[in-house]
């Protein structure tokens, strides 16, 4: 594995928001293309990135809206970047189709959401986590993901890096998931030596241009890639297609490939999932949080331990692909699951679909605009201890 | 006089790919020296490809090939001096 | 060489046209329908790609969708077959992130001038470095002969079915008065001007745009009693006027009308890349740190 190129790198300890270290992680990952839109309240991403770019041999575009922002950095893709473009909710609903074109094209990107309270224009300026299953099934069609939701400043540095890492590795659009909470909270953020960061460089193709299938996967369902520019005379197309990459729009090649764009996540989800437990092992009820709710319920889990109540704590750092074994393996023995999420149940329905029936699944439900009151949480968790 | 008058005149030629042919006739049309027609008789697809009706009158200028929208002819000078 | 009789023959077997070292041939028929005039442009263009010169490694096309759409997929090069409206944006993309392309945007009317207006207007204002070739068949054909911003007044469509009272787009006067610096018009009848037009537009730093109109005999003559693409390729033939240097005001299309053909526009302004480079050049001095690939095509004020 590579590592980090140090001209990148502000190696040391920093004070700053979610917004900011994102922009530092991806930077750190190697990402030297950024194509955005002005939309609170991830703004101050591309702002830094606009600042920083020149030093570090980027190219950063403030494009005309979010569709052009969201197929720029596919452009810059095909030309052997590592790009990016950061948006909130309703940019998040333009940029849906070129999720699928990234998907369909198998170009690696990401995508940063600082969700903001919806649906429309709703409160900009105010956090929620509603476009959690957007993320997942946004864009029409069928296909795979990867989707992260950080829960710190520390956390928007470090996942950034994975994201572009995932993106890399399973040439897939990465769904950066943040909220307005994360993006605006400054914390101290420790950025480690480029040489102690791991990076995932493409895949490439390096052989005689008549071998080179442009869509023919390696062994884990991925393909290799090139560039525009090398010769080797590339066709990419969002059309159904062949393994040269040539439309070809019949039932059986369908079948094959968008089998493979949504294979290639789920036979590698145990590789990809990530979570993080806390209490687990003897818990009867466990919460599932990701994001700012992961930090609101920590009152709340205290509190009902404080009382002897046995409380565990998974949290989602991959959101996308879901850890469906590990919930059911959870729900075989625990009472209930908690899901407190700045929605009114998405996350929580995926736990009740992995739960099937074994454990009773609560979702503490909140419109946005603000975190959950730990208060509710806690009631919630005691209500489900108790069977009540 | 003979003689500058032939090495005025120039002696072209066409290919034609008539199976590619879908008959739009925009060659015969746009032929500067009406040298191409439609042919009588029928591709695989059903369609008169063109056919060089007057061979002395082509100049190889290659309007044919630039306006042929599915690639099935293309227009050339002969070389001097070469039988075919 | 092949002897006379194969040359005459109406059979496989003979030379392949040059034009095919530039195509998919694995690809080939194309879609298009008999009479259509994107064809004659791909083969005008692939013919100023192999008189140009340019390397033809780095070239590269983008399509967004439609039937003129379909062109990148045809292209033997690096080629890109985007989403609708979105062929200018992605190319702008390519284009920031590997200067050395030379970015070639081909594409429909309706793509680029009604889905994807908005990007048409910014990339020109940017001057960005994109050739950008638009066939405009004034109708959208893959999806049935609905109304396009080409559509003429009073022509009609399927959905115009009572005649278009919408006004209709002058391309070449949009693309002037956005900032683009090359700006011509041909028809698909004008094969050595569209030829030439297409090189001089590929030599051209910054946002060249050339407007081509083709025929679409399925869905715009045939709805319209227009006959087919050879009648509409005659109509192109007997109503356009050369006009080189026209005022783009005064170039607008009207039903069957006559038509101004030509350059229009030819001058010179900064494109966005070397306004970027020059401008942090000077602003950051030594501590500017562009791309390896902006280093390599762009020079700074001081030589370096």
């Amino acid at each position: 594995m590579a590592t980090a190129e140090p001209i990148g790198v502000l190696t040391g300890a920093h004070f700053v928001d979610g917004d900011h270290a994102c922009s530092e992680g991806a930077i750190a990952a190697g990402c030297r293309f950024v194509a955005g839109y002005p939309i609170t309240p991830s703004t101050e991403v591309v702002e830094r990135v606009a600042e920083r770019f020149p030093f570090v041999g980027g190219v950063f575009v403030q494009m005309e809206d979010e569709i052009a922002s969201s197929i720029a950095i596919q452009g810059a893709v095909w030309a052997g970047k590592k790009a990016m473009t950061v948006t909130s909710g309703p940019g998040f609903s333009l940029m849906m189709e070129h999720i699928g074109l990234a998907a369909m094209t198998e170009a690696p990107c990401v995508f940063v959401d600082v969700q903001r309270a919806g649906p429309s224009t709703g409160l900009p300026t105010m956090p929620a986590q509603g476009d959690m299953m957007q993320a997942r099934w946004g864009s029409h069609g069928d296909y795979g993901i990867i989707a992260l939701s950080p829960n710190s400043p520390q956390e928007c540095f470090d996942l950034t890096i994975k994201a572009f890492n995932l993106s890399e590795q399973y040439r897939v659009p990465v769904l950066f998931m943040m909220d307005e909470c994360v993006g605006h909270m400054i914390e101290r953020v420790v950025i480690p030596a480029a040489e102690d960061i791991d990076i995932v460089e493409r895949r490439t193709f390096t052989g005689p241009k008549e071998e080179y299938r442009p869509f023919q996967p390696d062994a884990d369902l991925v393909p290799k890639m090139v560039k525009a520019g090398e010769g080797y005379h590339l066709h990419v197309t969002g059309l159904t297609h062949d393994e040269k990459g040539y439309p070809n729009m019949t039932v059986g090649t369908q079948a094959r490939l968008v089998r493979r764009l949504v294979d290639k996540i789920r036979v590698n989800a145990d590789a990809i999932v990530d979570y993080r437990e806390e209490g687990v092992e003897d818990a009867d009820v466990v919460v599932v949080t990701y994001g700012i709710s992961s930090r609101t319920a920590i009152p709340a889990i205290e509190q009902a331990r404080k009382e002897g109540l046995k409380i565990g704590h998974l949290r989602l750092v991959v959101v996308w692909p879901f850890p469906e074994k590990r919930i059911r393996e959870l729900a075989s023995r625990v009472k209930a699951f908690v899901v407190p999420e700045l929605n009114f149940g998405q996350i929580a329905l995926e736990v009740e679909r992995c739960a099937g029936g074994e454990a009773r699944v609560e979702c503490v439900p909140h419109a946005g605009g603000t975190v959950h009151n730990p208060r509710d949480i806690y009631q919630s968790i005691r209500n489900c201890a108790k069977g009540s | 006089m003979a003689e500058s008058a032939t090495a005025k005149k120039v002696k072209g030629t066409v290919v034609i790919v008539a199976e590619r042919c879908k008959g739009c006739g925009f060659c015969a049309e746009f032929c500067p020296t009406d040298a191409l027609e439609l042919s009588s008789q029928y591709n695989a697809k059903g369609y008169h490809p063109p056919v060089l009706a007057r061979k002395d009158d082509c100049t190889g200028c290659d309007i044919c090939g630039m306006v042929c929208p599915d690639f099935a002819i293309y227009g050339f000078i002969r070389k001097k001096g070469k039988g075919n | 060489m092949a002897t006379e009789e194969q040359l005459f023959a109406l059979d496989e077997g003979v030379p392949a046209n040059p034009v095919e070292e530039l195509l998919r041939m694995d690809r080939i028929p194309h879609i298009w329908c008999p009479g259509c005039g994107i064809g004659t442009t791909v083969n005008c263009f692939v013919r100023a790609l192999q008189t140009s010169g340019t390397d033809l490694t780095k070239v590269a096309v983008v399509s967004g969708i439609g039937c003129t759409g379909r062109v990148a997929g045809y292209i033997n090069l690096d080629s890109f077959h985007t989403t609708h409206g979105r062929a200018i944006p992605f190319a702008t993309g390519l284009k920031l992130a590997n200067p050395e392309l030379k970015v070639i945007v081909y594409s429909g009317d309706g793509d680029l001038t009604a889905i994807g207006g908005n990007h048409f207007i910014h990339a020109a204002r940017r001057n960005m470095d994109l050739t950008v070739i638009l066939v405009n068949n004034m109708i959208y054909g893959m999806t049935g002969g609905q109304v396009a911003p080409t559509t003429p007044l009073t022509a009609t469509a399927s959905t115009m079915p009572h005649g278009n009272y919408e006004q209709t787009f002058n391309l070449p006067f949009l693309a002037e008065s956005c900032g683009a610096v090359y700006v011509a018009r041909w028809t698909a009848y004008h094969v050595r001007h569209l030829t030439k037009s297409i090189k001089e537009a590929m030599a051209k730093k910054g946002f060249s745009f050339i407007e081509i109109l083709a025929p679409c005999p399925t869905l715009y003559s045939r709805r319209n009693k227009l006959g087919d693409g050879l009648e509409q390729m005659v109509y192109f033939k007997d109503y356009s006027e050369i006009r080189h240097g026209a005022d783009t005001k005064s170039v607008a299309l009207d039903f069957q009308g006559k038509i101004v053909v030509g350059k229009f526009v030819d001058k010179e302004r900064p494109t966005y890349q070397q306004a970027m480079y020059d401008h942090f050049a000077k602003k950051l001095g030594d501590r500017y740190v562009p791309s390896e690939e902006m280093r390599k095509v762009f020079h700074g004020p001081d030589g370096n």
